[in-house]
């Protein structure tokens, strides 16, 4: 029972994913470059709970079809802020596909892992083994933006059914929507570490709420009011559904990168700022 | 630095740990060797898991120097943590996964293989008599199978030393013994135990050497045995009267033994004999409502140097 040689953890694979990469030049707390196994872990549980899956990715259809067909009946042509015109269906399931993006990444980052920190306390047996705090912020952020993508993926095959996909960019929204999820749950699970109880998360459903009827997700953002647009920008889900629509309506030019910038500095804030929270919650 | 092969697996020297202005952990040396058995004991809040969780690397030192395999918990974190086992004060199981599945993801975390991590996890089902649960949830496990399965859990990156805090609290009296004797056969297979407790039989029974610990710092060090000689007497009388104020009966005895230690519902008399010390009670013409001699315990060294009781 002495021996030690094979027992040494596996040496900090050398590239693991974008998220494993760029954690290595931020000012990140330790790891073991072993974040695959939290996902490793995560995807075990779900499989004793995949019903949750099922929701996650019914929620956006319904409001495809009901708003799509139902307030698609009323409002005939939508004019984007491209300038084009289009179905209203075509026009809002672009806003729908970030807002569920938006929507999976959160409600993972916030109400799975609070539970995970403060009831579970997964992380405290997770942080006794080689492990470190940056491998738990980059495991569970990779996990809910990997739960994002399989909603996106399933949400952009119905949409393609419905006729809401015109262009060959929409192949992108599927990346897109993931990185959608990165931000999102980075920041998520960055607020979480924050959290005291369940009622803080009062808080979430008030920046979640607005921002999912008033981030230009169900008018263009010229039917807004001048000093209201300003506000609209500054969302992160603007962004998202900016990105979103340009892609699905082939509307692409490179103001895109603007919206891709805005959502990488909100999603490495976020895992900066999970990973050192972690840190100082678990390791005082 | 220390040769990392050295057997000198573990060494604290003026280990310090506070919360804010609160000390925690007040300058303890210590050092435990490989193979050895190495116990704290202490009363509540005495530093004891404040202490554990800087050896397992989880909580920095705030003062003082620590070396485990001679590395600094300050700078190889992971290289340690990789070597040891950890069982904690309260069980951290992953009440979502099974109980086969804790094992195996735990080995995971360690970098092991799936195929390592699935034929380590049989034996140590075996090992903790978990077989016929292996495929169960672990929210519905008893207290004693929890703590079973989170010693196994530990050992599956077969550690070097073996960090144990209170690894029977909570346990029913034959639980107690089961768990003891799985430790027992940790031990016999060289394998490095570190533990905590405030059960006096419990360090008795399984600490080659331990520290006594009260309010972050040691009062006493060296085997259970030498402990119980050095600072108890072979014997204790305990004596009980039918009143609530016990004090002044001690004035009543005072002068058989060697020692008397008042209690608010009973006496303590040291002493060599204690039958010897019975009769010169008795002599005096006292009459207590009951009266049993016993062999001192760790109980009876902590109420020595420390005038409390550690009540379990
Ligand atoms: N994170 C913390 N922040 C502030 N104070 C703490 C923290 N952890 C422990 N303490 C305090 O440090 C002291 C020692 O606690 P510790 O848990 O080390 O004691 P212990 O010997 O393990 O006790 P017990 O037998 O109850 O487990 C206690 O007074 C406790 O309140
Ligand atoms: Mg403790």
């Amino acid at each position: 029972m002495t021996s030690s040689a094979s027992l040494q953890p596996a040496p900090p694979s050398p590239t693991r994913g974008l998220t494993s990469r760029i954690a290595r030049v931020l000012p990140l707390p330790a790891g073991a470059g072993m974040a695959r196994i939290l996902v490793e872990r995560n995807i075990i549980s779900f499989r004793h709970g995949w019903v949750a899956l099922v929701t996650g990715f019914a929620e956006p259809v319904f409001y495809l079809f009901s708003l799509g067909i139902g307030l698609g009946g009323l409002v005939k042509v939508v004019t984007t802020d491209g300038g084009q015109s289009v179905s209203y269906a075509n026009f809002v399931a672009p806003a729908l596909l970030a807002a569920s993006a938006m929507n999976g990444a959160v409600f993972d980052s916030t109400f799975n892992v609070f539970f995970k920190l403060k009831f579970a306390r997964l992380y405290d047996s997770v942080l006794a083994t080689p492990m470190g705090p940056r491998d738990v912020a980059v495991g569970e952020i990779s996990w809910s933006l990997m739960r994002g993508g399989l909603y996106a993926a399933a949400f952009l095959v119905v949409a393609y059914f419905a006729g809401a996909v015109h262009s060959w960019w929409a192949l992108l929204a599927l990346p897109a929507a993931t990185f959608i999820g990165f931000a999102f749950s980075a920041i998520g699970m960055f607020a979480t570490t924050f959290m005291r109880s369940w009622v803080d998360f009062d808080y979430v459903t008030l920046a979640i709420q607005p921002m999912f009827l008033f981030s230009a997700t169900f008018f263009p953002l010229a039917t807004y009011p001048g000093a209201v647009q300003w506000m609209v920008q500054a969302t992160p889900l603007y962004h998202g559904v900016a990105l979103e629509r340009a892609l699905m309506l082939g509307e692409v030019g490179p103001g895109l990168l603007v919206h891709v910038a805005y959502l990488a500095a909100l999603g490495l804030l976020g895992l900066v700022g999970a990973a050192r929270r972690i840190e100082k919650l678990l390791l005082s | 630095m220390t040769d990392p092969d050295s057997d000198l697996l573990l060494q604290a020297t003026g280990l310090t740990k506070t919360f804010g202005n609160f000390t925690a952990v007040d300058g303890i040396d210590f050092a435990v060797q490989r193979g050895e058995s190495f116990g704290f004991l202490g009363p509540n809040g005495a530093g004891k898991s404040s202490t554990m969780k800087m050896v397992g690397c989880v909580s920095p030192v705030t003062g003082g120097v620590l070396r485990l395999f001679g590395q600094d918990p300050a700078t190889h974190g992971p290289q340690i943590r990789a070597r040891l086992g950890v069982v904690p004060q309260k069980d951290t199981l992953d009440e979502e996964l099974t109980v086969q599945e804790n094992l195996w993801i735990y080995g995971r975390y360690f970098g092991l293989s799936r195929s390592e991590v699935r034929s380590r996890a049989t034996e140590l089902l075996d090992f903790a008599q978990l077989e016929d649960r292996a495929r169960s949830k672990v929210e519905p496990l008893s207290g004693g199978m929890k703590r079973r399965l989170t010693i196994a859990r530990s050992l599956i990156s077969r550690p070097e030393i073996l960090l144990l805090d209170e690894p029977t609290a909570g346990l029913d009296p034959q639980a107690r013994h089961a768990l003891w004797d799985r430790l027992f056969r940790l031990k016999r297979n060289g394998v490095t135990l570190v533990l905590t407790t405030h059960y006096m039989d419990e360090a008795e029974q399984l600490c080659d050497r331990l520290v006594v610990m009260d309010h972050g710092k040691i009062v006493a060090q060296g085997s259970p045995r030498s402990l119980i000689t050095e600072f108890s007497t072979r014997e204790v009388l305990e004596l009980r009267f039918d009143t609530d104020d016990h004090a002044h009966h001690g004035d009543a005895i005072a002068g058989i033994g060697e020692r008397i230690e008042v209690l608010p519902d009973r006496l303590l008399v040291y002493a060599e004999d204690g039958d010897a010390a019975a009769a010169a009670v008795h002599l005096r013409g006292i009459q207590p409502m009951s009266s049993l001699v016993r062999r001192s315990t760790l109980e009876d060294v902590f109420l020595h140097l420390t005038g409390r009781t550690l009540v379990d």
